[in-house]
């Protein structure tokens, strides 16, 4: 390598952090730490779409069945807790879990982009990043304002279609069998098989889980995840559209 | 022996501060059985000869083991074919009449100095940062003093065959170094003499390196440039190691900074 560069100046693109006392901060401040904060959200957020795309299911039991279960998920925990008390500790959990996944990709973004102002004159080739791995920010910031639509859609109500709170079968019918609407959930669904698809693959790299007795594993294990989530969530639009569920 | 006439389109810049371009060559004649660099040797002598600038690029032992030559040809650091340094790249890799692209590593912290030459002195920040141990001078102890299983001598031998060439950096769409930061963390964590030092190093590369490059997202981009074929294991392993550096007591990771105690 040339010597004296550094008279020459290849100075760092951020300063050192000043050390937070509080270790967390200190600890978030590193893109690793970043890293790992995404992955742990990623897998909370995992669990939520498997238990959600599951509790949907109650939908092929008709409407009875679906109804009990959209007031259960109100009503468990009571009596030791209020009513939706549990509901609302799992929605602040997914609260600051999206809120923390979502700050923590924005800024390692930036963070990235600085990293490479000047971009291949010539183009550039991947070898090994697949499709999934690239399009990760589209996919998820996508899936983000699904999500925003969908809260809307069948949880506020203002989506447009007949809603009755305390009525989700009923609910679900009326939105999904709008074919636009239809349409959206399962781009959006299978948007969020993608993102699966590369973040339970990569949480295991993040949190430095690897071992040569489970690492021929992650891969399908991402896969599998994303299929099964994929699988479940599109089939409910499917269902509705083929007049399965009505 | 056949030979090829190729067709070069090459990134031509006079210094840091020259915007750049890339300029079409003719490289007639070139033999198969040249390496890439030999190859550009044949041009530039022909470019000194008609009175012309001759393309800069690094290079030195032209073994593959320096990690001084390396350029992105057709949109990959150090060309097509695997586990190959650009100096080991031979032309028959090439059909005749190709089109070949070539251009510097690209990263912010790899400034191009001239025409396909980087500044890589970001790395040695890194390596400055803890990639060394501490050990007092004198005669070298023994080699057999100090057991080390087979496996694990193994696989610190992998992790430090990292020549530092920056393909990782130049293919990583994040420009993130932590497949070089990773290998020269886990040839010294590894193994005993490395231990002490372990945690305190773990962080000190690691602030360094983000300090310098982009982050990782695991598109294994680099693992497959690599020309030294180091696994993105050695990351999992650096992303534990840091991790577990953070919730060790302090004390024991603390470290005076051997950047800033040099001033």
């Amino acid at each position: 390598m040339l010597s004296g560069t550094r008279a020459r100046g290849v100075q760092p693109l951020r300063q050192r952090r000043a050390r937070p006392r509080i270790w967390i901060l200190d600890f978030y401040g590193s893109a690793v730490g970043k890293k790992a904060v995404m992955a742990v959200t990623g897998i909370v957020l995992l669990g939520f779409v498997l238990v959600h795309m599951l509790g949907n299911l109650h939908l092929y039991e008709g409407a009875e069945k679906m109804n009990w279960y959209g007031e259960y998920l109100r009503e468990i925990g009571e009596p030791v807790l209020p009513r939706t008390g549990l509901l609302w500790v799992v929605r602040s959990v997914l609260i600051i879990s999206f809120v923390l996944h979502i700050h923590s990709a924005y800024s390692l973004t930036m963070m990235n982009r600085a990293s490479r102002k000047t971009k291949y004159q010539g183009g550039r080739d991947y070898v090994a990043a697949n499709y999934a791995a690239r399009t990760m920010r589209w996919s998820g910031v996508i899936v983000g304002l699904y999500l925003i639509y969908h809260l809307m859609d069948l949880t506020w109500g203002v989506g447009g279609a007949d809603f009755t709170r305390g009525e989700p079968y009923q609910n679900v019918v009326a939105s999904l069998s709008r074919w636009p609407v239809a349409g959206v959930y399962i781009v959006a669904n299978l948007l969020l098989g993608m993102h699966i698809y590369h973040g339970a693959w990569s949480l295991f790299q993040s949190l430095g889980w690897s071992h040569p007795r489970f690492n021929h594993w992650r891969r399908w294990f991402a896969a599998a995840f994303a299929a099964v989530i994929v699988i479940g969530n599109v089939s409910f639009p499917i269902a509705v559209l083929t007049g399965i569920v009505e | 022996m056949s030979l090829l006439n190729l067709t070069l389109k090459v990134w031509r810049q006079s210094g840091p501060n020259d915007p750049g371009r890339f300029e079409v060559y003719e490289a007639k004649g070139i033999n198969e059985d040249m390496s890439f660099l030999e190859m550009l040797d044949v041009v530039n002598e022909r470019l000194i000869a008609e009175n012309k600038e001759p393309i800069a690029f690094d290079h030195d032992c032209r073994e593959g083991i320096c990690g001084s030559c390396g350029m992105v040809i057709n949109g990959v650091p150090h060309g097509p074919k695997k586990l190959t340094t650009t100096c080991q790249l031979h032309m028959r890799n090439f059909k005749d009449g190709d089109t070949v692209v070539v251009e510097p590593w690209r990263a912010t912290a790899f400034p191009v100095i001239k025409d396909l030459v980087v500044d890589r002195s970001a790395f040695d920040r890194i390596i400055q940062a803890g990639g060394y141990i501490t050990a007092p001078t004198g005669a070298a102890r023994d080699a057999n003093s100090i057991l080390i299983p087979k496996q694990v001598a193994d696989q610190a031998f992998d992790a430090a065959a990292c020549i530092g060439c920056g393909a990782c950096v130049a293919a990583c769409p994040n420009g993130a170094a932590q497949l070089f930061t990773a290998a020269k963390l886990a040839h010294l964590n590894l193994l005993p003499q490395g231990q002490p030092e372990r945690w305190s190093r773990t962080v000190a590369m690691v602030d360094t390196m983000e300090e310098y490059f982009g982050s990782c997202t695991n598109y294994a981009e680099c693992e497959a440039v690599c020309p030294k074929g180091i696994s993105i294991e050695f990351i999992a392993k650096m992303n534990r190691d840091y991790l577990r550096a953070k919730f060790k007591d302090r004390r024991a990771v603390v470290k005076v900074d051997m950047t800033e105690a040099a001033g």
